[in-house]
């Protein structure tokens, strides 16, 4: 399957990634032949079966509405890179 | 050329749970930033989100009172895209197959027939979390990310593009608030989103089936928002239409301020969320049993219970209207009824003192000082000719301060109304004396001055006089 240096360009915009030139045309080849390999799957006959949403024959996993203890403020904030009073602090977001 | 402008909304319902969607943190408002946060609603790796049926359950509900179709077998699907207020990158929603589909509400605009309005699915999702700026010291630089709110559940409501004018949108968006509350499933809080609404709106020439292009606007929350935000954006579509220029497609936020919407910019990056269904969470089948269980466990709807009102209590419409504003104002309604007293006059007093102390006060009437009881016993006392209509509204101000009971507010006051005629006769014929020239022109044809004289007596009486007896005796005396 073909993939062209701008659909690797999207999905790397999509996935906040910066490529190199060599990086957009090598993953483009090797995007290319993954596509091309799971086509194959075409090649079966499916009619009559619904698409599979999981890979796992269950259902109705659920939990009842009970608020639990929470972690915490500080050992929420552990992992943070940077913080102001208890709130994570991230570059300025504008709208 | 003139305009047709097509509306369709998207509401999202935060729903009235004690814990969140996927996870067990609390959900209430308003406490220290990230203090309701877990390895599931912050993202952590390997964090494994398990499904709240109360959700599940309120949004069978939802479906069911907006005429939806439960879909037998629903999926969640992860919504990819990446935002400060989204810890995980994606959302969890749902995308194909919605627990609720292909359901309508019929909304009244006044002085226009009832006119139906397609709902085309409502979906459950997780909120996001929420960002501030500049509010909080160390925040002058950068934004704040408080993910207490983040996975809280919503049911997003989306309604087909049926509507065709501003007072339409508002009426489908009231009709739907008052049945999520009436369900009890949510607060239907707006300012503090607890119900918000997006709005997509196009124009196109009058007579045409082709949709114009849409613009969709966020931040709409209240009902007169609403209305400006639709109505300026209208007007800026056709504006722009008629200087020759064109819709683009975007995101536009509406500032309440300016009255205006406005361009978003640093979303104009087209939309590709790349759902798929999220392998965490497994299929949820609902069959028929636990639709008809809700089904039987829902509360009469405000329509019913509308046409019920006008029914069993021949109430006219109006009144049937506004007693079933909420459901707590209908179970006043019906609880004073049900201790006797005459719908009618009930219907009265709630819609006529009770409202107005219930504003004065700013208060709701789950905490009337006046209970259902206190207000019949109110009511009996003017049915038995114990005080006047007129008494009873001094009475009943006395009761809304002090709590006490009707019987004991007119005995202290010595507000028993006086029917013997001979005290009120007295007092008649004092008054006649006394405006002879007025009985003169009476007499002489000047019939209006009956009402003077009624209100001479009552003065007099101070208002305790019974005005059937007065209007009698007064007829019968001015005869001469």
């Amino acid at each position: 399957m073909d993939i062209s240096v701008a659909d690797v360009e999207h999905v790397a915009r999509l996935a906040r990634l910066e490529l190199s030139e060599a990086e957009k045309s090598l993953f483009a080849g090797q995007m290319g032949a993954i596509l091309g390999y799971v086509e194959k799957l075409k090649g079966l006959n499916t009619e009559g079966i619904l698409p599979t949403s999981h890979a796992v024959p269950m259902e109705n996993a659920f939990r009842e509405d009970v608020a639990c203890p929470s972690i915490g403020v500080e050992k929420a904030l552990a992992n943070a890179p940077d913080r102001a009073d208890s709130f994570y602090r991230v570059p300025k977001v504008i709208e | 050329m003139r305009f047709q402008p097509v509306i369709g909304l998207e509401v999202h319902v935060q729903l009235k749970t004690d814990s969140k969607i996927f996870c067990g943190c609390s959900t209430s408002f308003g406490s220290e930033p990230n203090s309701q946060t877990c390895p599931v609603c912050l993202g952590l790796p390997g964090a494994l989100p398990v499904l709240n049926k109360k959700v599940v359950e309120f949004a069978i509900k939802a479906g069911l009172a907006t005429n939806c179709s439960i879909t037998p077998r629903s999926i969640f699907a992860r919504k990819n895209y990446f935002y400060p207020d989204l810890p995980k990158g994606y959302q969890i929603s749902q995308f194909e197959d919605p627990i609720c589909q292909r359901g309508w509400l019929d909304i009244q605009v006044e002085g226009q027939e009832l006119k139906r309005i397609g709902i085309t699915r409502i979906h459950m999702e997780e909120d996001a979390g929420k960002l501030v700026h500049g509010e909080v010291s160390g925040l002058e630089e950068g934004s704040g990310v408080d993910l207490n709110r983040a996975c809280t559940p919503l049911l997003e409501v989306v309604s087909e593009p049926d509507l065709r004018s501003s007072d339409e949108a508002v009426a489908y968006l009231k009709q739907l608030h008052q049945i999520v509350t009436w369900l009890g499933i949510c607060d239907g809080n707006m300012e503090e989103g607890s119900f918000r609404c997006d709005a997509n709106v196009s124009v196109m020439p009058v007579g045409s089936d082709v949709y114009g292009t849409r613009a969709e606007i966020k931040n709409v929350n209240s009902f007169k928002f609403v209305k400006q935000a639709i109505e300026y954006e209208i007007q800026r579509q056709i504006d722009l239409i008629e200087d020759g220029g064109r819709v683009v497609q975007e995101t536009r936020l509406f500032d309440p301020n300016a009255g205006k919407t406005r361009s978003m910019r640093g979303k104009e990056e087209a939309h590709d969320y790349r759902y798929f269904p999220d392998p965490d969470l497994v299929p949820l089948v609902i069959d028929a049993a636990w639709v008809e269980q809700t089904r039987q466990e829902l509360p009469e709807l405000p329509e019913c219970r509308r046409q019920r009102f006008m029914a069993a209590f021949s109430l006219p419409a109006y009144d049937a209207e506004v007693l079933t504003a909420s459901r707590e104002l209908a179970d006043y309604f019906e609880a004073c009824v049900a201790l006797g007293a005459n719908a009618k006059a009930v219907s009265n007093w709630v819609m006529g003192e009770i409202t107005r102390s219930l504003n004065d006060s700013s208060t709701s009437i789950g905490t009337c000082p006046i209970s259902p009881r206190l207000l019949v016993e109110l009511l009996k006392l003017i049915d038995v000719g114990t005080i006047s209509g007129k008494i009873a509204k001094t009475v009943f101000d006395e009761m809304w301060r002090s709590g006490k009971e009707p019987a004991a507010i007119v005995e202290e006051q010595g507000l028993v109304q006086v029917s013997d005629s001979g005290a009120i006769e007295s007092i008649i014929d004092e008054i006649l004396a006394r405006e002879a020239g007025q009985v003169e022109e009476y007499r002489s044809g000047k019939d209006k001055l009956f009402g003077f004289f009624v209100g001479q007596v009552m003065k007099a009486s101070k208002g305790k006089a019974n005005p059937t007896v007065v209007n009698e005796l007064l007829l019968s005396k001015l005869k001469g």
